[in-house]
């Protein structure tokens, strides 16, 4: 089976600091992939590299989508092709409708496709069934883009993105971070909906405690810049037993 | 829907920064270069106006001739040769076109282009009367028999003056005197068209009024006159569009409206503006010098300009508000676009003189490229108007590091139970947003529109349903290469 995600000796910079060291990771269509690490190892850097935000600068190596490099594509052309990336700080778009906004996601994909723009009912019906799964009222759609959200309603209204553009591959930075065991559920269960043999994962967190409800294929930690430990689900077990101390020597 | 359906398809078609760039090939009728009595006195002829009406201008003509072009606005505008404008050009085939079928092919073509619904048989199903203006005179006014079912006045001015002479005489220059400044003098000497408005008193307009202005010819002015008056207890909702096309000279707009609320009466303006910018290097466009103006006279009168303005070189424009009776409501929601070379000095004035008139001002500027826009905005409450209330929020976004935002409030408060409040926030648009919308798929450009369009969300809802869908692609369009 050809790999949906193949990143190879990748190397990043913010600014002029080298972040990441030459990471090298392999995901196959319907993998789940955790990447764990303590704080500064380079986990959000990962994320925004791989989405192509502006700022975070590949230094070396490369980063391949079914086969085809990302390097030269703008972060919107990443996303059409699949990528999404649920953010651990949602970003407030005041006066921009929820509604508006998932729906100018949609059809620029439709757009991309050469696909009509969605029906204006056929897509109030479609969210409105998503939305459901993650107990998102009506109400909160109509508000403007997580602005005045709480930690929860903001990843709740992540996955219901994730949910409605039906990527290929999901990239969850922290997405537990700011919420209780309840919302951590109702989330995660969101995730589990989407679990698919064609779609892949990969869970950036910080604690284990994510992976007990998205349960992953394997997980990778990331010290320094760099991948020092790949194993099955027991990994995450085991640095929540003694920590990420001594991980570097483990490499 | 037939409008913005048409629009829409328009300005997908349509190639080109400014979509509306298109010169239509009509035979015109021109009065020769240049301002002097004779052409007054030709403008007066060919409109077959009354002498009283011939006075007026010529009154007009002579304090102009006095006055000075106002130079306290923060814009630079270079010298205008007043003689080398055409006064007045009129579409030839066109003499008070009875019906539809009398109007030039190739004119109904150029509305079509635009999206405006003249075709009559398009609009029976929709709600909207439209007054078309093309260059100097009124080409079509729809359903003008319907709208007199019910004591509506709705016409060309030119017409109004022939056949309302008292009407027009009482309340024409009662609320912007002809010598109010250089641009209003102007206007009452050499006014070729516009409409006319009249609600009688209770009646409640049974649909949106609407005038599409178009500068076609070249070297031409346009110079269009408003008037509205509504009676006690009377409402209207009335919509002005404006496009020209794309020339490499500036072309001269420099219209007056006039607006008169009585008792209990309300009228809502809205206008989306959105003549010929100039080119990316400020080559071309249109100056833009309007003076509009609304007397709230009746007690618990309402008057509410709503303007998005993307379009013009230069703009130099303050709706404003006499709020002269008690309890009497004045408000202004402004979006002000500013791309490329534009220059916008933009605002209002709330003359407060009413006891317990409130008023309301939100605007929303936008700079992009090397443009400046300013907002000017007056605040005034006279002795009388006792507990007079306002509320003021200016928000300036800025798209760029080149261009410039500017907010210019004046408040004066001769009441000491008066309260006034100012807000003013300027920003730009984060990385942050961007990068989210990105990430969702939403390209460069569309990402900023959506952006600024929710910006200025306060404003657009606002706009009757139909232009707010114009306005918002329009915002869009006018943004289109000033990020990345």
């Amino acid at each position: 089976m050809a790999p949906l995600l193949e990143i190879k000796d990748l190397h990043a910079s913010v600014g002029n600091t080298p972040i990441l060291k030459g990471i090298n990771l392999t995901i196959n269509p319907g993998e789940i992939h955790a990447i764990m690490g303590p704080n500064g190892s380079g986990k959000s850097t990962m994320s925004y590299a791989l989405a192509g935000r502006e700022g975070y600068e590949v230094t070396g190596g490369d980063i391949l989508m079914n086969g085809k490099s990302f390097l030269e594509m703008e972060a919107d052309e990443r996303a059409r092709a699949g990528m999404f990336l649920a953010f651990q700080y949602p970003v407030e778009l005041p006066g921009v409708g929820g509604m508006s906004f998932l729906r100018a996601a949609v059809n620029a994909r439709r757009i991309d496709a050469g696909q009509n723009e969605i029906d204006q009912l056929e897509f109030v019906k479609l969210v409105r069934a998503k939305a459901k799964n993650l107990n998102i009222e009506d109400e909160m759609l109509k508000r403007a883009v997580n602005v005045g959200f709480s930690g929860g309603e903001k990843k709740r209204y992540e996955i219901l993105q994730m949910a409605l553009l039906e990527p290929t591959l999901s990239v969850l930075d922290e997405t537990d971070s700011g919420l209780d065991v309840d919302a951590l559920k109702v989330v995660s269960e969101g995730v589990n909906l989407l679990r698919d043999p064609k779609r892949s994962m990969l869970v950036i967190t910080h604690y284990q405690r994510l992976l007990n409800h998205i349960v992953p294929d394997y997980v990778h930690i990331l010290a320094d810049g760099k991948i020092r430990r790949s194993g099955g689900k027991e990994l995450a077990l085991e640095v929540e037993e003694s920590g990420y101390a001594g991980i570097n020597d483990a490499a | 829907m037939a409008a913005t359906q048409q629009t829409i398809d328009t300005l997908e078609e349509a190639t080109g920064k400014y979509k509306y760039g298109f010169v239509t090939d009509i035979e015109s009728d021109k009065a020769p270069k240049g301002l002097n009595e004779d052409i007054i006195r030709f403008i007066s002829a060919k409109k077959e106006e009354p002498e009283w009406m011939l006075d007026w201008r010529l009154k007009a003509f002579e304090m102009w001739q006095k006055m000075e072009s106002p130079d306290w606005a923060k814009l630079d505008i270079p010298p205008i040769d007043y003689q080398d404008i055409h006064y007045y050009a009129a579409p030839k085939t066109v003499e008070g076109p009875a019906s539809l079928d009398e109007v030039d092919p190739e004119l109904l073509k150029t509305y079509a282009k635009l999206g405006i619904p003249l075709d009559e048989q398009k609009v029976l199903a929709g709600v909207v009367a439209v007054d078309a203006v093309f260059d100097s005179v009124s080409v079509a006014t729809t359903f003008r028999s319907e709208l007199a079912k019910v004591g509506v006045i709705f016409c060309p001015i030119s017409e109004a003056i022939r056949d309302y002479p008292d009407l027009v005489k009482k309340y024409l220059g009662s609320v912007v005197p002809i010598g109010d400044n250089y641009f209003s003098a102007l206007n009452s000497a050499v006014f070729t068209d516009g409409s006319f408005v009249f609600i009688p008193k209770g009646v409640r307009c049974p649909m949106e009024l609407s005038t599409y202005f178009r500068i076609n010819e070249a070297n031409t002015g346009q110079f269009e006159r408003t008037l509205i008056i509504a009676e006690d207890a009377s409402y209207v909702s009335y919509l002005e569009g404006c496009t020209a096309p794309q020339r490499d000279e500036n072309q001269l707009h420099a219209a007056v409206v006039e607006l008169v609320a009585f008792d209990d009466a309300e009228i809502k303006y809205s206008t989306v503006q959105n003549w010929f910018p100039g080119d990316e290097n400020g080559v071309g466009g249109i100056y833009n010098f309007v003076t509009k103006r609304g007397a709230c006279r009746g007690d618990r009168s309402k008057i509410s300009w709503t303007q998005v303005e993307t379009g013009s070189a230069i703009t130099w424009k303050y709706p404003s508000c006499i709020l002269q009776g008690k309890d009497s409501v004045g408000e202004f929601y402004s979006v002000a676009l500013t791309n490329n070379c534009q220059q916008a000095d933009t605002g209002t004035k709330m003359i407060h003189i009413g006891e317990g008139s409130r008023s309301t001002i939100i605007s929303k500027g936008i700079s992009a490229g090397r443009s400046q826009n300013c907002y000017r905005g007056l605040v005034r409450v006279q002795p009388g108007a006792e507990n007079a209330r306002n509320f003021t929020q200016c928000d300036s976004l800025l798209v760029g590091d080149k261009c410039g935002a500017h907010t210019v409030p004046y408040i004066v408060s001769r009441n000491p139970s008066a309260k006034i409040e100012h807000e003013a926030t300027t920003s730009r648009i984060s990385e942050d947003q961007m990068f989210y919308c990105q990430q969702r798929g939403i390209s460069i450009e569309d990402s900023v529109s959506l952006i600024v369009n929710g910006f200025c969300k306060e404003v657009m809802k606002e706009l009757p349903m139909e232009f707010a869908v114009e306005a918002q692609k329009l915002i869009g369009i006018s943004l289109e290469g000033s990020v990345g």
